[in-house]
């Protein structure tokens, strides 16, 4: 830590190291957006109610919005543009376009960050599996009907596959 | 997107130093684990930590784990990790049930259950079903160690027994007992990442069909999480039946102070308060394993 109490931390984002000064009042969703210009991950209501804001934190989804920068320090985050050569994404990617699981898109990021969270650790979810998933995760265009479905076949689709 | 006021940021490197930190700052220092309701409170300046003493990063308070015939939880332990634990669902299900439906994956990935019981709300859903356990829980600060038993350590909302000082660290249970059985219920206005209006836990251990021991929990529907004790007395030496259970479950109104607010009136919360400790009492005996 610096005199002006700001902090530098390093992480891993996307795969990638990165080191950072941060404030101690940064969210990390602030560094996310505001810094390091990483957009998929949406504010919504900024108190971990909505689920926009979801990223991978070693692993598990998380509120980017409830987690302070200095507190990712030595960890791995990954967000959606560290998805896109994952298979559960490509396959979450087609059943999504196929099944008009978005609409305005604001919550898609999300959703699809908890759904990759759900299908690398359960194949063949049922669909009570994908609502618990997505329990956290708000839409308010769609309904939940077609994001489930969307995730159901992505589900499908990569147990042929495999 | 505006930023959360600032503080002082330490973050110390063990637990020792943490209560040494605690022990200087006291007063003007929050503890930050989870952070999951702790940054929402900071964000809408409901208080105005000027030190944030940032304890997530001590692995050494993050465990679940049996020592004689107690199980021991670190302050640090996720709600993720407690549900996902086979100790704790197949020794103390009725935390496990609690843990289930408590904020949603992201919130149970990040939350702990230290933080669950020091912020103190009246709704914390493990509350209930650490208190039909009888939860032991250990603070330190520099002067030592300290054991709370967990009908003491609410004192109202949002207000703990913890001296400015000192830290919790551990949440101590014992197994559910022998021909016992358990449930807890959460009435919410939805399923997910809310509060409850009213929950429920029961515990009860059989002697044949005689009720050797009643233990039963209320969330939301008191300044306080709340035993039910008078209720438990109408149980316990009887034999049970759904009629015994529904009688006694009238009683519990007389023993909860429920306030009305944007989830529910207090009118209702006590009309549901009955009907939830019916059928939670219906499930535990449903449950008990003979």
């Amino acid at each position: 830590m610096n005199e002006t109490g700001n902090l530098k931390i390093k992480f891993t984002l996307n795969g990638k190291p990165i080191e950072y000064m941060v404030k101690p009042n940064w969210t990390l969703l602030d560094l996310l957006r505001k810094e390091l210009s990483v957009l998929s991950p949406k504010e919504g209501c900024s108190r971990g109610d909505c689920g926009a804001c979801t990223v991978l934190l070693n692993g598990k989804p998380v509120n980017s919005c409830l987690v302070l920068a200095p507190q990712i320090d030595g960890k791995e985050i990954v967000t959606v543009e560290g998805l896109i050569e994952d298979k559960e994404f490509k396959a979450l990617k087609e059943t999504f376009i196929e099944k008009g699981a978005v609409q305005c898109g604001f919550c898609t990021p999300g959703i699809i960050v908890s759904a990759v969270a759900l299908l690398r650790e359960k194949g063949n979810p049922t669909v009570q599996d994908i609502e618990e998933a997505l329990e956290g995760n708000l839409c308010r265009c769609t309904g939940y009907i077609r994001i489930i479905e969307a995730v159901k076949q992505a589900a499908e689709k990569l147990q042929k596959t495999s | 997107m505006k930023l959360i006021p600032p503080y002082r940021y330490l973050r110390p490197k063990n637990l020792q130093e943490a209560v040494e930190q605690l022990g200087r700052y006291g007063e003007e220092a929050k503890i930050l684990a989870g952070g999951t309701d702790l940054i929402p409170m900071i964000r809408d300046c409901l208080i105005t930590p000027k030190t944030m003493i940032d304890i997530s990063f001590l692995d050494e308070l993050r465990y679940i784990r049996e020592e004689g015939d107690m199980i021991k939880i670190g302050a640090l332990a996720t709600h993720s990790e407690i549900l996902k634990s086979p100790l704790i669902n197949g020794k103390t299900g009725v935390l496990a049930k609690a843990e289930k439906v408590l904020g949603a994956t992201q919130i149970r990935n990040r939350g702990t259950i230290g933080g669950n019981l020091c912020n103190a709300s009246p709704a914390a859903d493990t509350a209930p079903p650490l208190m039909v356990l009888n939860a032991k829980l250990k603070a330190i600060s520099v002067e030592g160690e300290r054991i709370i038993p967990i009908e003491e350590f609410f004192t109202g909302p949002r207000k703990n027994a913890l001296k400015p000082n000192e830290i919790l660290v551990e949440v101590q249970v014992s197994p559910e007992p022998e021909k016992s059985g358990s449930s807890f219920i959460k009435l919410g206005r939805r399923r997910a990442l809310t509060l409850s209006v009213v929950s429920t836990a029961a515990l009860i251990v059989m002697d044949g069909v005689k009720c050797r021991d009643a233990r039963i929990a209320l969330g939301a529907v008191a300044p306080t999480p709340v035993r039910a004790k008078e209720t438990e007395k109408l149980l316990i030496n009887k034999e049970l039946n759904g009629e015994v259970i529904s009688s006694a479950a009238e009683k519990v109104v007389e023993e909860i102070n429920p306030i009305t607010d944007v989830r529910g009136s207090a009118e209702y919360r006590r009309e549901m308060s009955k009907v939830l400790t019916k059928r939670c009492l219906l499930e535990a005996l449903e449950s008990v394993k003979r």
